[in-house]
């Protein structure tokens, strides 16, 4: 890996005006993915983890939305790039797929079509030669008979094969970053399970860059290499796998590992949540936005919480709370049968 | 696709079936009218009330009547107008179908490529006055009644105005079939073509508009363009292309009504004897055997039509197909 | 993998649960706000003010009783008493022109037709034939269309098979042809109807309500029904029907109220169709009968005078291009109002 980044977002701030007052998406956040690196976002709806993403390809085309920030790919701020620019990047440098596999693809064009069309934007090749590739890709992804289903219509697949579709396309032209916008919660269990797989095929046999939208810790328990947990728009602790899990340093990361069932712990009488609801992002309470919901707050944190490293290089997170008092409650917080089994 | 073809086409025959029932039963069965009177037309001789009584057989069994009537309909096509010199009916409604398909068809073309290009125009420039000052244009074209635009377009074309340059060229009112003499077909029709689409660009740069801001916001419409399309591909190749499903199918609904007579109001406002005058006419006299001769072909077409449209759309929209 | 997060339901216009709001003050107050299509409500509101005083301005304005022909009659122009019917003479009035437009609210303020009346009071009555029967015919049509869309929608089965193929059938018949049967046919009647104990006149205005009323009930059916079977199908209805409630009590208070938006907001659209519709009959003499004038009718009494008195033909037009363009604008606003598209696409 260079010690460059690939994609360095640097301060993101991206807001909408509504009739009931701004709305503030995605507040100040800073992320780098480095070349075949995964990267997982973790974080509710509502928590901007999209709108970052969708930012970064600059998707967003409200004339409500307001964007403030870098976001630097291969050296160029891709927020500055003209739209003929970005168009270029969009499908080659970088692809993206996203949540609901069956409105994502266009009902009316045979899928073979819809791949070839995505190499022919980027590359000076024929009809024949794109409908060939797309037949490689759809076997790569693990579609039986692609040589027929080749010229399939999306409602003619399942959705876990939709996916595999989106996918096929969004590798088609070897993108130097793939971003999953929760590619699997539209799907059952077992079906995510092999569309996580793929994707680590895939990145291990391209060396592509993942980044990994999720809800739900489990997803990127195995693929991330990073992880980022994002709350009302900031994000609220980022660091390494396994420091993220075995070493949470937020609340709110602790809430999202208790409500994990485990196997391998006695099974707790109940999991653990974390009450309340997420907030209106037109009411942000001052200063830390979880703490409404925190077990843990005090009076530090009417003062907003920056992100910063204090347990180790690498591993940042924005509480107030000292490393010391965060061990004690974290342990409680994560596993409350423990608190049974003490009294 | 087959089966839903022949499906489909055996119910509009079922359709047909019932429509013919229908209209049997409204001519010949309302109560408190003796239908022999009612098709006998204006001052009837006792022996004419008496020749349609047998040929109709008002004094057999219901299915017989319907059967005679039927006949003469569709296999002898021997229905006469009594109120017009004993014109025979079915032939009449014939001879007037060309003067409504040149009518039809011609608005149909312009109106097709206007509504496309308001609808287009409309949903590209959103945000900015052309919008809704298009949108406003199209409402207008829809709330303005076709026969008072007709009759505006006449006050303005062949009253004062007739003899400068702008309107010189327009003809005395009335139809010209195409083979006795294409310029003059063509030059009486053009104001007729304008007035008739004026409605329909309005309706339907609307409903083309709409569906191409509803689609905007589809999420293949976001996976086009992360694949890094122009927008104009976006545009035509998805947005556009999704969008005409809906056009596509009101438009057929549409002209199938219009061809069966439904543009009678810009027939009669401007003088030429198609299906849909031919109905007014027989309107005001009261001339029974035409208007049915009128209704029947003309819902006829309109399931031919209707099936076609839906046949269409299936093609166009591939979920449609049974697999 | 059903996590917390998922548990918690967020709505996606970000707002969090405002409890207590109702929809229907959220709804007008949207439509409040709509500066355009408050206007057009406005207009269409002064249209119908201006129209029902119709008496008022025909005896105490005009003084005319524009009802009767005035072949004979005078009125004042700029201080000068003058005839009418203008021009021609003899036993056969042959070559008579209506006076023209006198732009004097009083007098003959829009001109004469060709049997001497008032066409402004003419105007004003036929507005209110026009409006009574398109608000009346849509209405009824809207309520015939809904009630018959919740029997079908809430039955399904064959109930929903049979009513939805009737329809299918009443609307295969061109609307305008269908009009024009049912029109011709019950014109036969010249001494009117007998409905048990209600007996109608051949040219009351209920006759062209009724008719454009049903030639219309399949085109409101259609989407209301569709409304009817997304509502019918999701779980609160399951859960009322699991408590018991009778199939009455389950349409009116469950599956109603949550149709009841998709109507009001065809209901605009629909008094524009009918308006239209009425007086597209009207012109062709099959809509509203002598004595009743609407605009249609005065349209029609004005195509003899369409070169030389354009007015005639002119005003009444641009009373319904106005009304139904306001209409039309309104619909927009209620449609806007009640269903408002989320503006913003934010996810995650």
């Amino acid at each position: 890996m260079s010690a460059e980044p690939l994609l360095e977002v640097r301060d993101l701030k991206v807001s909408f005006r509504t009739e009931d007052g701004v709305i503030p998406a995605v507040d100040g956040v800073s992320l780098s993915l480095s070349e075949g690196e995964t990267l997982g976002i973790v974080g509710e709806s509502g928590s901007g983890k999209s709108v970052t993403m969708m930012s970064v390809m600059r998707l967003i085309n409200d004339p409500n939305a307001h964007f403030e920030g870098e976001v630097v790919y291969k050296g160029r701020d891709l927020m500055k790039l003209t739209r003929d620019q970005i168009r270029e990047i969009r499908g080659s440098g970088i692809a993206m797929i996203f949540q609901d596999p069956m409105t994502s693809l266009n009902p009316v064009y045979r899928i073979g079509w819809q791949i070839a069309e995505q190499i022919r934007a980027h590359e000076p090749i024929s009809k024949q030669a794109a409908h060939a590739r797309a037949i490689e890709l759809l076997t790569a992804v693990g579609i039986p008979h692609a040589a027929q289903r080749v010229n399939d219509y999306p409602h003619q697949f399942s959705g876990g094969m939709r996916q595999r579709v989106m996918i096929a396309m969004a590798i088609s032209c070897h993108p130097d970053i793939l971003i999953a916008d929760e590619p699997t919660t539209a799907l059952d269990v077992t079906i995510q399970a092999q569309i996580l797989s793929l994707i680590r095929k895939l990145r291990d046999d391209f060396g592509t860059a993942v980044v990994l939208i999720t809800h739900d810790m489990g997803v990127v328990a195995d693929l991330a290499d990073r992880i980022a947990v994002m709350y009302a728009g900031r994000i609220v602790e980022q660091g390494d796998r396994r420091d993220v899990f075995y070493d949470a340093q937020h609340p709110y990361t602790w809430g999202l590992l208790g409500s994990i069932a485990r196997l391998d712990r006695p099974k707790p009488r109940r999991l653990s949540t974390i009450p309340g609801l997420p907030p209106s992002l037109l009411r942000l309470p001052e200063g830390c936005a979880f703490g409404p919901r925190c077990a843990h707050r005090f009076d530090r944190c009417d003062e907003r919480p920056a992100l910063l490293a204090k347990v180790g290089e690498g591993h940042l997170d924005a509480c107030h709370l000292d490393i010391e008092r965060k061990k004690e409650l974290r342990e409680t917080t994560i596993h409350p049968e423990l608190i049974e089994e003490a009294k | 696709m087959l089966t839903f073809i022949v499906r489909r086409l055996l119910w509009s025959v079922l359709v047909m079936f019932v429509i013919t029932v229908v209209v049997f039963l409204l001519f010949f069965k309302t109560p408190g009218v003796d239908p022999a009177r009612a098709i006998a037309g204006r001052n009837p001789s006792a022996q004419t009330i008496a020749e349609i009584r047998a040929q109709f057989g008002l004094n057999r069994p219901l299915p017989v009547q319907y059967g005679l009537m039927m006949k003469s309909l569709f296999i002898s096509r021997d229905l006469v107008s009594y109120s017009n010199q004993g014109v025979k009916v079915v032939q009449e409604v014939f001879a007037a179908t060309p003067a409504t398909l040149s009518l039809v068809f011609g608005a149909a073309v312009l109106w097709v490529i206007f509504a496309i290009a308001v609808g287009i125009a409309a949903a590209l420039t959103r945000g900015t006055i052309f919008d809704p000052l298009l949108m406003v244009v199209a409402l207008i074209g829809v709330s303005a009644p076709v026969f008072w635009v007709g009759q505006i377009v006449n006050m303005v074309s062949q009253g004062g105005l007739h003899s400068t340059f702008l309107f010189s060229w327009v003809p005395p009112l009335g139809y010209t079939p195409f083979t006795q003499s294409p310029a003059l077909w063509f030059r009486g029709l053009v104001l007729p073509w304008i007035t008739l689409s004026i409605l329909y660009i309005g309706f339907y740069g609307r409903v083309l508009r709409a569906n191409l801001i509803e689609t905007q916001s589809e999420d293949f419409i976001r996976t086009a363009r992360a694949k890094g399309l122009t927008e104009r591909r976006v545009l035509m190749r998805h947005n556009v292309r999704t969008s005409m499903i809906t056009f596509v199918s009101l438009f057929g609904l549409d002209f199938g009504a219009l061809v069966a007579g439904g543009a009678l109001l810009t027939e009669v406002v401007f003088g030429i004897h198609g299906v849909g005058y031919l109905t007014y006419q027989a309107l005001t006299n009261l001339d029974l055997p035409t208007i049915m001769a009128t209704v029947v072909y003309g819902a006829f077409f309109i399931v031919l039509v209707n099936a076609l449209v839906d046949i269409a759309y299936a093609w166009l929209d591939p979920r449609i197909r049974p697999t | 993998m059903a996590t917390l997060l998922e548990q918690v339901e967020v709505d996606t216009e970000l707002r969090p649960a405002i409890a207590g709001r109702n929809p229907w003050a959220l709804a007008a107050r949207r439509l409040w706000r709509n500066r355009i299509a408050m206007a057009s409500l406005v207009l269409f509101l002064l249209i119908v003010v201006l129209c029902l005083a119709a008496p008022l301005y025909a005896h105490d304005v005009a003084h005319v009783n524009p009802f009767v022909p005035n072949l004979n009659g005078h009125t004042v122009v700029n201080g000068k008493v003058v005839p009418v019917m203008q021009q021609g003479g003899g036993a056969l009035r042959l070559g008579e022109t209506p006076i023209g437009p006198t732009w004097d609210l009083s007098h003959y303020f829009l001109g004469a037709d060709s049997t001497g009346r008032d066409v402004a009071a003419l105007l004003l009555y036929g507005g209110r034939s026009s409006l009574l029967i398109g608000v009346g015919s849509a209405v009824l049509c809207c309520i015939a269309a809904t009630v018959v869309a919740l029997i079908a929608g809430f039955f399904g089965g064959t109930t929903d098979a049979l009513l939805s193929r009737l329809m299918d059938v009443i609307w295969a018949f061109p609307v305008y042809l269908l009009a024009i049967s049912i029109s011709t046919e019950l014109l036969t009647h010249n001494n009117g109807f007998q409905f048990g104990p209600v007996h109608v006149s051949a040219t009351s205005l209920w006759v062209p309500t009724l008719i454009i009323a049903f030639i219309y009930i399949p085109y409101v059916y259609r989407p209301v029904r569709g409304q009817v079977l997304s509502v019918v199908n999701k779980e609160f209805v399951e859960a009322a029907v699991s408590q018991g409630s009778s199939n009455l009590r389950l349409i009116f208070s469950e599956i109603l109220p949550n149709v009841v938006s998709t109507v009001i907001v065809l209901l605009p659209l629909m008094i524009a169709t009918t308006i239209l519709t009425e007086s597209a009959l009207s012109f062709l003499s099959i809509g509203v009968q002598p004595p009743n004038v609407s605009w249609g009718t005065i349209i029609q009494d004005g195509t003899g005078l369409v070169y030389t008195r354009p007015w005639v033909t002119i005003a009444p037009g641009i009373m319904i291009l106005l009304t139904v363009l306001s209409l039309n604008v309104l619909g927009d606003g209620v449609r806007d109002a009640l269903d408002p598209r989320a503006k913003l696409r934010v996810e995650g």
